[in-house]
Parts: structure tokens; C-alpha cells; sequence
């Protein structure tokens, strides 16, 4: 075998494994979630146990302040958390979509002023632009999280649509679509969207880290879902004060998330091989 | 874009603050929004040309003053975690393109990836965890009340802040260091100098830097806004009085023109920041600069 063939089977393997660790801690949290609509070792709202106690053989890692156990706390996390994933990404993906192709078919000055608009609500960070929505609608609930995070994540969905699209308008085969009396919706649904797809999608895996990671901020910093709703990031807010005697409850929560966001990379990074085997593990 | 972002709720900020009807009225008529939009936002716009953010709802000082004493925490901050990002990032992402096939190349692109994917406030935890309750070596928050007046305090109160947006920005900075790094050894000119008698290091140095440190800037540019702009979580950690914590006071008190002020200067910031990061670029590479000159850039 040759050298090249050698370190091209080498990158499959790597790549292979890249998706089958991402899909198995992606599917941990997805298991555990719909395991907390029917069961959880505690109830989530009560205590069950002496306040900040260590682990044990009855609460694997303890309870918090109240004396709730923290394990049911972080399995509701996970349902937390992948609600606003799926949630804040569908949100993206259907204003993201629907505004990037609009822009791809525009006039030149309507395009331009899409994308300066684009750029700009992109300069500022996601964690911000949520803030601002959560601050104009009068509670925090997690609805508003979703949709503030939602809204963000369109205008990073937009640009890329608008970019990917424009380049597939651009090719031959659209003239020829057109010319044999395909209407321009049916372009976009026949030709647009199919090509775009897999791009796409990956960029959405990647986002839904991002939207998890930026719940966890928002809940951090007391304007996610109010409770009972547990979240990591308020779970890891409430901890930080009695970080000096119950450490593990600072602990555990950053770790559930950081291990679902991870996933969610590994899963990107193994769909972009799918998608396009050319290309090589550049970042 | 200050148009569109700016003056986005402000009836809203106004029904929420819970008072009777005649209470809101007063209110309403104190700060104008009892007139019609775009005669509030006439006003806006005229005031923001003086620099005059109007006064805090909630203590009655002018916005601006405020800001002015918040930036004095967040700039420093920031800065000095953008000065560490980079003493990480450049030389590990080199060092990690260089040496991508021995252990330590692939182990430091793996911590990287495992960089992106941390909340900034969990690794803020982590290190007041480790360095301020087990240690006991730096404070786990606050800051002087003074303020700069004590510079030794001040810097010993941002220890830990600065470390954790250096690590985690550091991280994110790494991985285009790298690719930016792995570009230039794959480059022509890279080869041209080896062949032409460089060695190596001396061939990086005086060709691989400069270019490759054109989209670098570009990213560093958006890195610092976001530091600027995301210290707001760490300030949250370490309970600093920065910018970031005062637009979240603000949010929480309903105290519309604050809100307004800290995002009018933010945006102003962003603006400023990308402005720079163009410059620097036409100065680093010539090629921008006739782009410019010859009126397509």
C-alpha cells in the first residue's frame, strides 16, 4: 500500500471515529432527556435529602442548597438543554433560510443593504443580541431564550444561504432549469435548497453548540428559564456560591454540557466528511 | 445600524416598571416617549450627535458618567485578556502547524477544540475553584473600591478575570493560528526561501509571519469586540463593576436610557475595532493597500 493510500484510510478511521464518539454523547443526552419525561431518581422540585450533602450511595452527586438531588437536577438539564438547541436552530433555519435565499435573488442594492445589515448584527456576539431580546419582552421564560437565540443565529444562517445560494444561481444548470420553464420557487426547492443542504446542516450542528453554550450564559447570568426549570448554566450560577463546600455541583453540570457541545462538534465534523470526503481536516 | 438597533423597546421598558396609570404617565412624559416615535427618536438621534446619553432612570446621574467609570474596569480587562489570548494562541498555534505530526502538535489542537466548546463562566468557576478557594491565591471576586487609585489591588482583583477570557479566547484564536500557519508552510514562497538558503525559522519569520498574519488581524479584530462586548458574563463570575454588569443592572432595573447608552457605546466600539483591524491590514499587506488605491477594494 502507498504512503497516500495508507494516510487516507488513516483520516477515514479518525473521521469515523470523530462521528461515532459525537453521536454516542449526543445520544446520552438525548436518551437521558426522554428518560426525564417519564422518570427521575428524585423529584426535581422537592427536596429529598439534607441540604449540600456530599455524594452517595442514594444521590450520586448530592443535593444542592434546597436539598434537591443534583443528579435529577442535571438530567432535567439535558431536556433543557436540547430543547433549546432544537428549538433555537428550527427558529434559525427557517428565518436564516428563507432571508439568505430572498437576499440570493435580490437586486443588487436591496442584496448589499441585506448583507451590511447581516454583517453587522453578526459583529456583535450572540450572547448580546439575546440579552437585548430577552430585555425587551417583559419575563425571562424559556421561550424567549429559544426565540432570542433563534433570532440570533438566523442572521449567521442568513449570510451563509445567501453565500451558498448566489454560488449555486450562479451555475449553468439554473439557466437551463429556467429556460425549460421552471418557475423560480421551483428552482429554489429543486436546485437551491438540495444543494445547500449538507453545508448547512453542518453549520446547524455547530450552531446548536453555540445556542447551548449561550442558554447556559443567559441562565448563568439569571435571564434564561426561570424555575422550576432546570438549566446548567443556573445550576452552575447557584453552585458558584457554595463552591467551597459542595464543589461538585460547580463541577458536574459544566461537565454534562461540555460533553453535549462536544458531541455536537464531532458530529459536524463527521457529517462535513460525508458530505464532501475532499476535503481534509484543515481546522 | 444605530437606527435599527437603538430605539427597539422603549414602551416596553416603561409598562414593566409596575406603577399606576398617573405614575406612568409622569414617567412617560419625563422621558419623552409620551410623543410620537420619530419625534423620540429625533431627539435621540440629536442628543447621541452631543454625546449626551441623557440621565440613569434609576440614580439620576448622567449615563455617560457612568459609563466612563465602567470602561475603566472593562478596557484593562479586556485588553489584558486579548495580550494573554495572543501570548497563548500565536506561539502554541505555531508551534502546534509546525509540529502537527509529533504528540504535543496533536494534543494542543485537541485542547483547542475542547477550548470552543467550554462556557466562559464555567472555566471562570473552575479557576476561582482552584486558585481562590483551594489555593487561596487570588481573590474569587470583587474589586477595589477605589478603583485604579491602587494599581497593585487592581490587578491582583483581575488575575483570575483576565486569565480566564486569555484562556478561552486564547483557545479560539489558537485554531486559526494554526490553519493560518498550516497555509503558509503548504506555500510556494515558504519553499523559494528554503531554496534560496533561509533556513527554516528564518524563512518563517521573515515571510511566514507577515502573510499569514493578514486574516489573523481580520479575526483578532472580531475577537477583541467580542471580549469587549462578552465581558460581561466574567464580570458576572468575578462580580467586577464593568460595562457588561452595568447593562445587565440595567436590564434587570428596566433603566431604559443606561440600556440604550451601554449599547450605543458598544456599537460605537465594534465600529472602531473593525476600522482598526482594516487599517492594520493595509499596513501588513501592500497588496490591500493599491486594492484601495484602485478603487475596487
Amino acid at each position: 500500500m502507498s504512503p497516500v493510500e495508507t494516510s487516507v484510510s488513516a483520516r477515514k478511521r479518525r473521521h469515523s471515529l470523530a462521528l461515532t464518539v459525537g453521536l454516542v454523547l449526543v445520544g446520552i443526552n438525548l436518551s437521558v432527556a426522554v428518560l426525564t419525561l417519564f422518570w427521575t431518581p428524585y423529584d426535581p422540585l422537592n427536596a429529598s435529602g439534607g441540604r449540600l450533602e456530599a455524594p452517595s450511595l442514594l444521590h450520586w452527586l448530592g443535593t444542592d442548597r434546597l436539598g434537591r438531588d443534583l443528579l435529577t437536577q442535571l438530567m432535567i438539564g439535558a431536556r433543557t438543554a436540547l430543547l433549546v438547541g432544537i428549538g433555537a436552530i428550527a427558529i434559525g433555519a427557517m428565518i436564516g433560510v428563507s432571508l439568505g435565499v430572498v437576499a440570493a435573488f435580490a437586486t443588487r442594492l436591496a442584496d448589499d443593504v441585506m448583507a451590511a445589515t447581516l454583517d453587522i448584527l453578526i459583529a456583535f456576539p450572540t450572547l448580546l443580541l439575546a440579552m437585548l431580546v430577552v430585555a425587551a419582552s417583559d419575563s425571562a421564560s424559556l421561550w424567549t431564550a429559544i426565540l432570542a437565540l433563534g433570532l440570533a443565529i438566523s442572521a449567521i444562517v442568513a449570510r451563509l444561504t445567501r453565500i451558498l445560494a448566489k454560488r449555486v444561481l450562479r451555475q449553468d444548470y439554473i439557466v437551463a432549469s429556467r429556460t425549460s420553464g421552471t418557475s423560480w420557487v421551483g428552482v429554489v426547492f429543486r436546485h437551491v435548497l438540495p444543494n445547500i443542504w449538507p453545508t448547512l446542516s453542518i453549520n446547524f450542528a455547530l450552531q446548536f453548540g453555540l445556542a447551548v453554550i449561550a442558554e447556559a450564559s443567559l441562565s448563568y447570568l439569571g435571564l434564561g428559564a426561570p424555575p422550576p426549570n432546570a438549566s446548567w448554566g443556573r445550576l452552575l450560577q447557584e453552585a458558584q456560591g457554595t463552591v467551597y463546600t459542595a464543589p461538585i455541583g460547580a463541577i458536574a453540570p459544566g461537565l454534562a454540557l461540555v460533553a453535549l457541545v462536544i458531541g455536537m462538534n464531532l458530529l459536524a465534523d463527521g457529517l462535513r466528511d460525508i458530505a464532501d470526503p475532499t476535503r481534509g481536516r484543515s481546522r | 445600524m444605530l437606527l435599527r438597533l437603538l430605539p427597539g423597546d422603549p414602551a416596553n421598558a416603561l409598562l414593566s416598571v409596575g406603577a399606576d396609570a398617573a405614575q406612568i404617565e409622569k414617567a412617560r412624559e419625563q422621558v419623552g416617549s409620551n410623543l410620537p416615535l420619530w419625534q423620540q427618536f429625533l431627539r435621540f438621534a440629536g442628543s447621541l450627535a452631543r454625546f449626551d446619553l441623557g440621565t440613569s432612570f434609576v440614580s439620576g446621574k448622567p449615563v455617560i458618567e457612568e459609563i466612563a467609570a465602567r470602561l475603566t474596569v472593562t478596557v484593562p480587562l479586556a485588553l489584558m485578556g486579548f495580550v494573554l489570548a495572543i501570548l497563548i494562541a500565536v506561539p502554541l498555534g505555531i508551534l502546534s502547524a509546525v509540529k502537527a505530526d509529533r504528540w504535543y502538535g496533536g494534543l494542543i489542537s485537541t485542547v483547542s477544540q475542547l477550548g470552543i466548546a467550554i462556557p466562559v463562566f464555567w472555566v471562570g468557576i473552575l479557576l476561582v475553584t482552584v486558585f481562590a478557594v483551594t489555593f487561596r491565591l487570588f481573590p474569587s471576586g470583587g474589586f477595589p473600591r477605589r478603583g485604579w487609585q491602587n494599581e497593585g489591588q487592581v490587578l491582583y482583583a483581575l488575575a483570575l478575570p483576565v486569565m480566564t477570557i486569555g484562556l478561552v479566547m486564547g483557545a479560539s484564536l489558537l485554531r486559526y493560528v494554526r490553519s493560518a500557519t498550516q497555509d503558509v508552510l503548504g506555500s510556494d514562497y515558504l519553499r523559494t526561501a528554503r531554496a534560496l538558503g533561509a533556513s527554516f525559522p528564518e524563512a518563517l519569520i521573515r515571510h511566514g509571519i507577515r502573510n499569514g498574519a493578514v486574516p489573523i488581524v481580520s479575526i483578532l479584530g472580531i475577537e477583541l469586540a467580542t471580549t469587549l462586548l462578552g465581558a460581561v458574563v466574567v464580570e458576572r463570575v468575578f462580580a467586577l463593576p464593568g460595562l457588561g454588569s452595568m447593562l445587565l443592572l440595567a436590564i434587570e432595573q428596566r433603566d431604559y436610557p443606561n440600556v440604550q447608552g451601554v449599547l450605543f457605546i458598544s456599537t460605537l466600539l465594534v465600529l472602531l475595532i473593525g476600522f482598526a483591524a482594516d487599517l492594520t491590514q493595509r499596513l501588513i499587506d501592500p497588496r490591500l493597500r493599491e486594492r484601495a488605491v484602485g478603487g475596487n477594494a
